[in-house]
């Protein structure tokens, strides 16, 4: 498991098989999902978990993330599949405890409730 | 990622919220890319200036930073979105011009050399051979790296700006000594920077995070950086080695047929409306050239050219500027054809440039067809 960003924090998982463009993708003002092609489309990420492959896309998706964190409309931390530099640096600008392990991708389900702690020997604990 | 007690205390807020800021970047970017640590780097050059790419979420984000963030290390900066002197002759609307001068007005207060420039390595004096550095825009950190004996990632402009912030970055692969697992054999006679320029779109499909390259003859300063704008286009690689490299790499040709399939996907128009000059922007090299070359003939449509700021003023001295300027061409500094919100595809429907690079966002960005020429095919067509 890699820890891009730290933190400590508890929510319901949201879990997309899609990766995520976070650019044009995302209603900033409500978290919701607004591409019409996209698994989670109509779905609000917002105090979400948030379990997907890997962001994809313009690099300026980072300024997303930044922008739904400052409107409260992101979610409480991301889980990744694989590391990409616009998610990493998204979540590093806001703040966003961001983790990512192929395994926790793999078993993590959508309405499961977990809680993150970063500092702890055992990040990622179901509840 | 191993960090100092001095990088740990910042990282934990003890330093000031920026300073916080500015180490989750490099600790999220130093993890994601495998990174042991970070090291101290000279200089930083900055993306993430023209509003049209990183719009009012890239503009708040900067004001915000910019009334706390000072830079550690000379800090430079990429073009941004227009020409401050010559605005007013094209169509760009209000709230443009005032979000361009805030993200301008950010980067000031930071600290920042308001260079506009993606050309750092031809403005600037060079550091000795082996100094790191942070180079955010693509083809200015492959030229750092394959030919100014600098080290850089291929920084995104979040890195690039907390390595300018904290004076450090990530000690990732490519600042290692590397050895490319890839070898592109150059097999194209007579080539011109139009064909060096789709070498290197080639060859940033097919590589990782370097390459080597044979079968190189002598290359001028305008194929040199063609090259290094083509490679920083298409993919991640971020150096080249010249020669054929450990006897155990897999070769590749770029042949005929190869460099075809790049012209074909990026030339799209049997002819432009306008000409653009620039992406990377042309050094005082280039201007005067090309006043040589277009003595005694004029453009007989519009052709746009791009240039630092300090670069037009000194050919305004040496008197390229009259010369350019009489032969028809616009010249605009602190801006370039890579991403320019000045080429509206309500205006124009295509565009000729001999630029790989600016003629993959012209196609992808501005939504408008592309023709695919060499500078000496452009001054013989389109000059009388």
């Amino acid at each position: 498991m890699k820890i891009l960003v730290q933190g400590k924090t508890q929510g319901i998982i949201l879990k997309s098989q899609q990766a995520i463009n976070f650019l044009g993708t995302v209603d900033k003002k409500t978290g919701i999902i607004s591409d019409k092609n996209h698994e989670l489309y109509d779905k609000s990420i917002k105090n979400s978990i948030l379990v997907f492959p890997s962001g994809v896309g313009s690099s300026v998706g980072a300024y997303t993330i930044y922008s739904i964190k400052s409107n409260n409309t992101a979610p409480l931390a991301m889980i990744c599949q694989k590391a990409d530099l616009t998610v990493a640096t998204g979540c590093a600008l806001a703040n966003i405890p961001l983790l990512v392990d192929d395994k926790m991708f793999t078993s993590l389900q959508t309405g499961e409730k977990i809680s993150i702690d970063t500092e702890s020997s055992n990040p990622i604990t179901l509840l | 990622m191993e960090l100092t007690k001095d990088e740990e205390s910042a990282l934990k807020g003890e330093q000031g919220e920026i300073l916080q800021m500015a180490y989750r970047i490099l600790v999220a970017t130093g993890e994601a890319t495998d990174a042991e640590k970070l090291i101290p780097i000279e200089w930083a050059h900055l993306s993430g200036v023209n509003y049209n790419t990183i719009g009012d979420a890239g503009e708040e984000f900067l004001s915000g930073i910019s009334k706390k963030a000072k830079v550690k290390v000379r800090t430079t900066l990429n073009p941004m979105g227009f020409d401050i002197d010559n605005v007013s002759n094209y169509n760009l609307d209000d709230n443009f011009i005032s979000k361009q001068l805030s993200i301008k007005n950010s980067y000031e207060a930071m600290g920042v050399t308001p260079s506009f420039s993606c050309i750092p390595y031809e403005i600037f004096d060079i550091p000795k051979e082996g100094t790191q550095v942070a180079f955010a825009e693509s083809n200015a950190a492959i030229h750092a790296n394959s030919y100014d004996n600098l080290k850089t990632n291929k920084e995104s402009a979040f890195s690039a700006l907390a390595s300018a912030i904290t004076g450090k970055s990530p000690y990732s692969s490519i600042r290692k000594e590397d050895s490319p697992n890839l070898t592109i054999r150059m097999k194209v006679k007579n080539p011109n920077e139009l064909t060096y320029g789709m070498l290197g779109f080639f060859a940033g499909k097919v590589g990782d995070t370097s390459v080597n390259i044979s079968g190189l003859g002598e290359m001028d300063n305008r194929q040199c950086k063609a090259m290094c704008g083509g490679m920083g286009t298409s993919g991640t690689c971020a150096k080249f080695l010249f020669g054929d490299g450990d006897v155990g790499c897999e070769k590749v040709d770029f042949d005929q047929k190869e460099m075809q399939n790049v012209h074909d996907e990026l030339n799209t128009a049997e002819k432009g409306d306008l000409i653009t000059l620039g992406s990377p922007q042309l050094g005082l090299e280039e201007m005067s050239d090309l006043a040589g070359k277009l003595k005694g003939r004029s453009f007989k449509k519009r052709c746009m050219i791009f240039c630092p700021r300090t670069v037009k003023e000194q050919a305004r001295k040496i008197g390229y500027t009259n010369e350019l300027e009489r032969a028809g061409c616009e010249i605009l500094s602190d801006c370039c054809t890579c991403l320019t919100p000045l080429i509206n595809k309500n205006d124009v429907d295509s565009v000729t440039t001999n630029s790989i690079k600016g003629a993959f966002y012209l196609k992808n960005s501005n939504g408008v067809g592309v023709n695919l020429k060499s500078l000496s095919q452009i001054v013989e067509d389109e000059t009388r």
